[in-house]
């Protein structure tokens, strides 16, 4: 119970922990017959590791780690034509630093900046929108990354570029939305999962009713999360009770944040700037139907893949993954990171080659980081 | 650039915009406030919100905004995203 200590209020996080022994056991789940309970979001991902939640729960309850992670599903394809992009010499390419390290086929955009590219890291879309209002000469393409928590934050930033007449400004798409791969991963024969903790920041624009259909149309419960790890530890026991139960419910542990039909202004910009494509990659997942976002034909100007001749349904798809590579079976819950041939050896923080040891949400990044801590714990 | 991050609203810079400053962890940002806007935007000084990428995203109260502050240092995440808006900062001056 090392670990348990670090918590906010550890006499909270034990007195959950015996909750959850309970009814996992009720449940009749054992290590060799676990439940399995998905966590759908990163940054779930990072604070399970971080606290240890995964050696403190029992034996009969198995963390699988979801697709959450934007960085970690981002195909190799993506990453070259960002780096073709940027290499434009009329482009000052901006980017969230996360995607800095993500290796492309032939490089990543970290190496493209080293070698005289101008890719310049930003906090936010309303950098890039300035960094084009003060270098009128030059096309600032923003590269637009991540689920629904930033998708307001580009489609808000192109509305906003629309009615300044910002014409050398243009976002390079590749958000992605939460629920098309859930259903995927749950119509995927080899895959046995048995309810979700859902993700909190995304739910906070999105409301809690597009996880109706986890539910409703495959029996299986899921529980919207905070971040600590007293949220997380609430959760999974909100889950278990549920299977315990035979209920099938989206449940909202993170009701304090989470609006149960979202965020209006987020959705409202959402909807008026971007539209679903007919599929989209997924690195680890292959294409999943209507996962990923473009912009409508009416922000053409204001779309990098219109504007440049790249990105989606141009040439350089289906690149493979490096060999030896393991990220697709790590992502789909079919082995465990440390059961990668790479891991550790070939790929490590400091020199990733697949994406999930690139982001600190990365379930492989995540395992090398604290596994020595993990290891210690048990 | 998933997980938000608290920040108290302290001036309303742009209205016309929508931008406001907050102050994050001691650092003040230009954010965002579209999406947190109900009547005159005055009204949200003061106030306490989840900040995504520059955007304020959800109205918490302080007592929120100190646990998940917490939460956020635990993982590192904070620090993260304070270093970014420094390079955020740097990149509107160029590109190095």
């Amino acid at each position: 119970m090392k670990y348990a200590d670090e918590f906010r209020d550890p006499k909270a996080a034990r007195a959950l922990l015996e909750r959850i022994a309970v009814v996992t056991d009720a449940i009749g789940a054992t290590a060799e017959n676990p439940v399995r309970i998905m966590e759908i979001c990163g940054g779930h991902t990072h604070a399970i590791f971080r606290y240890g939640l995964d050696k403190l729960v029992p034996e009969g309850l198995d963390f699988i780690h979801g697709p959450g992670c934007p960085v970690c599903v981002l195909p190799m394809a993506r990453v070259d034509e960002c780096v073709e992009l940027a290499e434009d010499p009329r482009v000052i390419f901006t980017t969230f630093g996360d995607a800095m390290r993500v290796p492309g086929s032939r490089k990543s955009l970290l190496q493209a900046k080293a070698e005289g590219a101008d890719i310049r890291m930003v906090y936010s879309p309303l950098d890039a929108l300035e960094i084009a209002r003060r270098n009128p000469a030059r096309e600032v393409v923003f590269f637009g990354l991540g689920f629904e928590t930033t998708t307001p934050s580009t489609a808000l930033s192109i509305q906003a570029a629309a009615a300044e007449g910002l014409a050398n400004f243009s976002v390079f798409c590749n958000h992605i939305t939460v629920p098309p791969p859930i259903k995927a991963l749950l119509d995927d024969p080899y895959m046995r999962l048995d309810g979700f903790v859902g993700p909190g920041h995304v739910s906070m624009v999105i409301g809690i009713h597009p996880y109706d259909f986890i539910a409703r149309d495959y029996g299986k419960p899921i529980v919207v999360a905070g971040f600590e790890p007293l949220d997380l530890l609430q959760s999974v026991l909100m889950v278990l009770e549920q299977i315990r139960d035979g209920r099938a419910e989206v449940e909202n542990q993170y009701a304090r944040v989470v609006p149960e039909h979202g965020n209006p202004v987020s959705l409202a910009a959402m909807a008026d700037v971007y539209e679903p494509r007919p599929s989209f990659e997924w690195r680890g997942l292959g294409e999943i139907d209507a996962s990923g976002l473009r912009i409508r034909p009416a922000y053409a100007a204001y779309d990098a893949e219109v504007k440049f001749g790249v990105g989606y349904g141009a040439e350089s798809r289906n690149i493979p993954e490096p060999e030896g590579c393991a990220c697709g079976a790590v992502m789909t819950g079919r082995i465990k990171p440390v059961a990668c041939p790479q891991f550790g050896r070939g790929c490590t923080p400091e020199m990733p080659l697949g994406a999930l040891m690139v982001s600190s949400e990365g379930a492989c990044a995540a395992y090398y980081q604290y596994g020595g801590a993990r290891a210690e714990a048990v | 650039m998933c997980l938000g991050i608290p920040g108290q609203i302290v001036a309303v810079t742009d209205a016309a915009r929508m931008m406001a400053m907050a102050e994050v962890s001691g650092v003040r940002r230009a954010v965002n406030v579209a999406c947190i806007a109900q009547g005159p935007l005055e009204d949200l000084v003061g106030q306490w919100a989840l900040i995504h990428v520059g955007f304020a995203m959800a109205v918490i109260d302080e007592d929120e905004a100190a646990k998940t502050l917490e939460a956020l240092r635990g993982l590192g995440e904070a620090q993260e995203t304070l270093a970014a808006m420094a390079a955020g900062d740097a990149a509107l001056e160029g590109q190095r």
